[in-house]
């Protein structure tokens, strides 16, 4: 490999180092079309004030509106502003329902003497269940198992009545078992007996 | 493409193909796009292993470390994922479509001509047409990065003389759930 190769042949194109916008990851220039588009100014203004008055200041909303008439132009802000109060809508609710959600322990019979504890609900909290399983049972040295039940929902199975045990685990949370509010988790007793026929 | 694409449960399979494979994606690869071997090279260095993600529908995804570089659907042409448009604009040609298009496009919708031949959409001058099934990249009036990558389905030529029906189907864009995926 002789350096006149080299000075020959064409460099390597550089890659472009292109910002994403840490709201809604598209560049910049688009989260206009994304569904946050308060927060993503607000960040941009934060982050990168350079780039906030280039994409929001007067002269460039004027030019953006380019070619479009006036009214199609007010239609399209109109859906914009619409959708973006649908999202902040969307995630409120799910919000919500995070909040209102409760996790509930139940002690099912098995055999006579022996139970299995079901934990449900944890979804809601953004846990991985396979984690929470497999950390459940290095620590009561037993089974543990997600499943599904009746009604869809997933659900850990932990062998042993281990119901206390548990409650104090999520209220303390340990491990996979991070951010649950000590007010959501509720301890139900069925006596569910599976009869095997 | 990515309309609905959940890693979960979408991806069949990841292995390596055979080297022999690998050069014969590299070839095509150079020949597709608008790309020279040494800028191929800091994308795709020749050491580094291809990884071939099979998807439903016949959708291959190729990465490297665990980055998706491109894709093809059945043994079509090879599309780069549009992070790597971003960062090597030129790898594909072209063609601009104006502002009021833009929120069908982030929706999954085909670029229809009129959005292409208007005051606010790009076409490449005569010169530089392109023939029916190009890959491009799809840019937005006013903006300096590609919003999305496309198929055309007309020349730009008939584009400019029909001026109806679809010019261009979207085959990624960003937003859609190859966009949010971004290690693989």
């Amino acid at each position: 490999m002789s350096s006149s190769d080299q000075l020959q042949e064409p460099q390597a194109i550089r890659p472009l180092e292109v910002l994403y916008c840490q709201i809604c990851t598209f560049p910049p220039e688009y989260c206009e079309f994304g569904s946050s588009l308060t927060r993503c100014k607000e960040w941009l203004q934060g982050a990168h004030p350079q780039l906030f008055d280039k994409y929001y200041s007067d002269e460039a909303l004027q030019s953006k509106i380019g070619t479009l008439s006036l009214e199609a132009q007010a239609k399209l802000e109109k859906d914009t502003a619409k959708k973006e109060a649908k999202a902040e809508a969307k995630a409120d609710a799910a919000l919500k329902k995070k909040m209102a959600s409760q996790i509930s322990i139940k002690r099912i019979e098995r055999n006579k003497r022996k139970h299995v504890t079901a934990i449900h609900g944890l979804e809601a909290f953004d846990i991985d269940l396979k984690k929470a399983a497999k950390f459940l049972a290095q620590k009561f040295a037993t089974g543990a198992s997600v499943t599904k039940n009746a009604q869809g929902q997933d659900e850990i199975v932990v062998q042993g009545d281990v119901s206390d045990d548990v409650l104090e685990l999520i209220e303390g949370g340990a491990g996979p078992l991070k951010g649950v509010p000590a007010d959501n988790v509720v301890i139900v007793e069925e006596k569910k007996k599976k009869a095997a026929e | 493409m990515f309309k609905k694409f959940t890693p979960s449960t979408d991806i069949a399979g990841q292995t390596p193909p055979k080297s022999s494979v690998q050069r014969s994606i590299r070839a095509a690869v150079l020949q597709q796009w608008k790309i020279g071997p040494e800028t191929l090279e800091v994308i795709w260095p020749k050491k580094e292993t291809l990884i071939h993600v099979k998807c439903r529908e016949h959708i291959s995804i190729y990465s490297v470390q665990s980055v998706p570089l491109f894709f093809q659907h059945f043994d079509g042409p090879f599309y780069p994922t549009l992070r790597l448009l971003h960062q090597y604009p030129s790898i594909l040609p072209k063609v601009g479509v104006d502002r009021g298009a833009i929120r069908f496009l982030l929706a999954g919708a085909p670029m229809m001509c009129p959005g292409l031949t208007s005051a606010g959409g790009y076409l490449p001058p005569p010169e530089e047409a392109l023939p029916k099934g190009t890959a491009v990249a799809v840019h937005a009036e006013g903006k300096e990065h590609a919003v999305g990558i496309g198929i055309t389905e007309l020349s730009t030529e008939d584009m400019r003389k029909l001026n109806k029906d679809v010019a261009v189907e979207i085959v990624t864009h960003l937003g859609d759930d190859l966009w949010a995926l971004q290690t693989l």
